[in-house]
């Protein structure tokens, strides 16, 4: 039964909702403002909102002078490549550990939680160490590693809780007419297991493109994707707020959109199923 | 329904991911504990043996420490007061009926996507810049001097975006707890003329508890970890010098690795006394 809701009520709720929603999102809407106006009208006092000249200039500007191209591939190998690795070694453990529980099973997804909580600093010499060691220092393939090892605990742990709400029974029924086990991955759980697999991906992908431990204190020139390349804006040079902007925008923007897809699955991702 | 067969092909299946945390987590450990009980200088002189227990006394009776300990303290508490109580007002907002819910959904989530590195500095510099941020600007218009935020107000001003960055996160999961609160619990106490603080004292806040839990033990973890929030503010000046970014300095910029490491035992043992709090929730919510 829904609450009789008085119309003057919900244009309150309206008006203070999205009050609050667009002085959140205010910080975004500046920057995303900011990257189409030139130098000069970025620091112009008072501030113009929208009555600016816009321009594509900062945009370009960007492009040209520091090899943005490349930091973006980096972030795209680097979220990307983690992910699928991470999938391919987590698919067959949550799978396992959803439809073969066993008595451990429980404390092997407890203990895998725990090296998430690991503080990364605290083992920051000993993987700077072993990548000098191994030469994967400023190495693309060293950062997928540790990104991937980073993730995958939540990966497991969302998959698993995506496996574990695949019926049994479904299974049962289709030995009982004779599937084979091949059968029965390809056809039955395979195309029940593939929404979840996604968001899996989406969230990890995610979460990868933003870590930015790692990505600073691992990478130089080579393997820098892009928080690395914010970062290198942290020490400014004369006017920079329209090319910071733009720069920005394009860092959070592929993001931002693939975000909105995946807010159901990152409470189930971040809170480990504990929320549901 | 599991036989034999199965049972070790799912063996076969998890070892994989096992093993590869297995290295993940005790590789490094080992080597952080091992580093830390040595005098290890690599750009003087190298590993100089073995110390005892010298850097973990060390580690807490540098004059860097307490003050350290203090603004981890007060950075991580301001966020969780700030993101929780936040969080729930803005939860319960969001729950009522409104026009354009899902776009104000999003404009609300909508920071937690923006990469650490590009928060920071389009706060420190598009709003907090003493002279042409969108702060200076507002000051001025009200007639007031300008404040030069990131060094004048440098914990406020942490505090203030780590929260912008959380509050969204702690916003989604109550707004998820809120939504399976039974409706007509609230229609009965409402009917029943209990006011609103006493419904939102009595019913609201009991059925957020485990949810806001949740938020605070992983809040506190990420937050005992934030770093690219402050290497590109203020890169641990003006008393914003949290025990991980000590640590981090003692490491990799002073080069003193086995201070360091002692340090990042520390650091692993107090992440550890939240983890397991958190481990207690997640785990017996799979056992039902």
């Amino acid at each position: 039964m829904a609450r009789a809701v008085t119309s003057r009520r919900k244009l309150v709720n309206t008006t203070v909702a999205w009050a609050i929603g667009l002085l959140i999102f205010f910080p975004i809407l500046w920057t995303i403002l900011t990257s189409f106006k030139t130098e000069a009208q970025a620091i112009a006092s008072p501030p113009i909102f929208l009555g600016f000249d816009w321009t594509l200039e900062n945009y370009s500007v960007v492009l040209e002078r520091s090899n943005y191209g490349r930091f973006l591939w980096n972030s795209i190998l680097i979220a990307g490549g983690s992910t699928i690795l991470g999938l391919i070694v987590a698919v067959p453990a949550a799978w396992s550990m959803a439809f073969v529980p066993s008595k451990r099973t429980k404390d092997i997804l407890l203990w895998m939680l725990s090296t998430k909580m690991l503080p990364a600093v605290g083992v920051l010499y000993p993987i700077y160490l072993l990548f000098i060691k191994l030469g994967l220092l400023d190495s693309r393939a060293g950062l997928v590693i540790v990104m991937m090892l980073i993730n995958l605990p939540i990966i497991v742990w969302m998959l698993y809780t995506y496996f574990r709400e695949i019926p049994v029974e479904i299974l049962e029924a289709a030995r009982m007419d004779g599937a084979t086990l091949k059968e029965e991955v390809l056809y039955i759980l395979t195309p029940m297991a593939i929404p979840g697999i996604a968001s899996t991906m989406l969230l990890n992908f995610i979460l990868a493109w933003n870590e930015a431990f790692w990505t600073l204190n691992l990478t130089a020139v080579n393997a820098a994707p892009l928080t690395a390349f914010i970062a290198s804006y942290s020490s400014p040079e004369g006017l920079f707020f329209a090319k910071l902007s733009a720069a920005s925008t394009m860092a959070i923007a592929p993001i931002l959109i693939l975000g909105w897809f995946s807010q159901k699955q990152l409470v189930r991702g971040l809170t480990f199923g504990a929320v549901k | 329904m599991a036989t034999k067969a199965s049972r070790s092909a799912a063996r076969i299946m998890m070892a994989p991911a096992v093993i590869l945390l297995l290295g993940w987590m005790l590789v490094p450990l080992i080597m952080t504990l091992w580093f830390s009980f040595r005098t290890y200088l690599p750009l003087r002189g190298g590993d100089q043996g073995w110390t005892g227990f010298d850097n973990y006394v060390r580690f807490v009776t540098s004059s860097a420490f307490w003050p350290a300990v203090q603004t981890t303290l007060v950075i991580v508490l301001g966020v969780l007061i700030i993101t929780v109580a936040l969080g729930v007002l803005l939860s319960m907002l969001l729950d009522q009926p409104m026009w354009g819910q899902g776009v104000v959904r999003i404009l609300v989530i909508a920071p937690f996507f923006v990469m650490p590195t590009v928060s920071a500095l389009v706060w420190k510099n598009m709003f907090m810049d003493p002279v042409n941020g969108v702060f200076a600007h507002l000051w001025r218009f009200f007639g007031a001097e300008p404040v030069s935020w990131l060094s004048d107000a440098s914990l406020p001003s942490i505090i203030m975006i780590v929260s912008w960055q959380w509050l969204p996160f702690a916003t989604l999961i109550l707004l998820t707890a809120i939504q399976s609160l039974d409706s007509e619990q609230l229609e009965a106490a409402e009917m029943d003329g209990a006011p609103h603080l006493k419904r939102f004292w009595f019913i609201v806040l009991p059925h957020l508890s485990r949810a806001i839990t949740i938020v605070i033990l992983i809040q506190t973890i990420f937050l005992l970890a934030i770093f690219a929030e402050i290497f590109v503010t203020t890169g641990g000046a003006f008393g914003t010098r949290t025990l991980s970014y000590l640590i981090y300095q003692r490491v990799l910029e002073s080069q003193n690795i086995g201070l360091g490491s002692a340090g990042g035992v520390y650091a692993i043992i107090l992440a550890n006394i939240v983890a397991i709090f958190l481990m207690r929730i997640v785990g017996k919510n799979l056992d039902n």
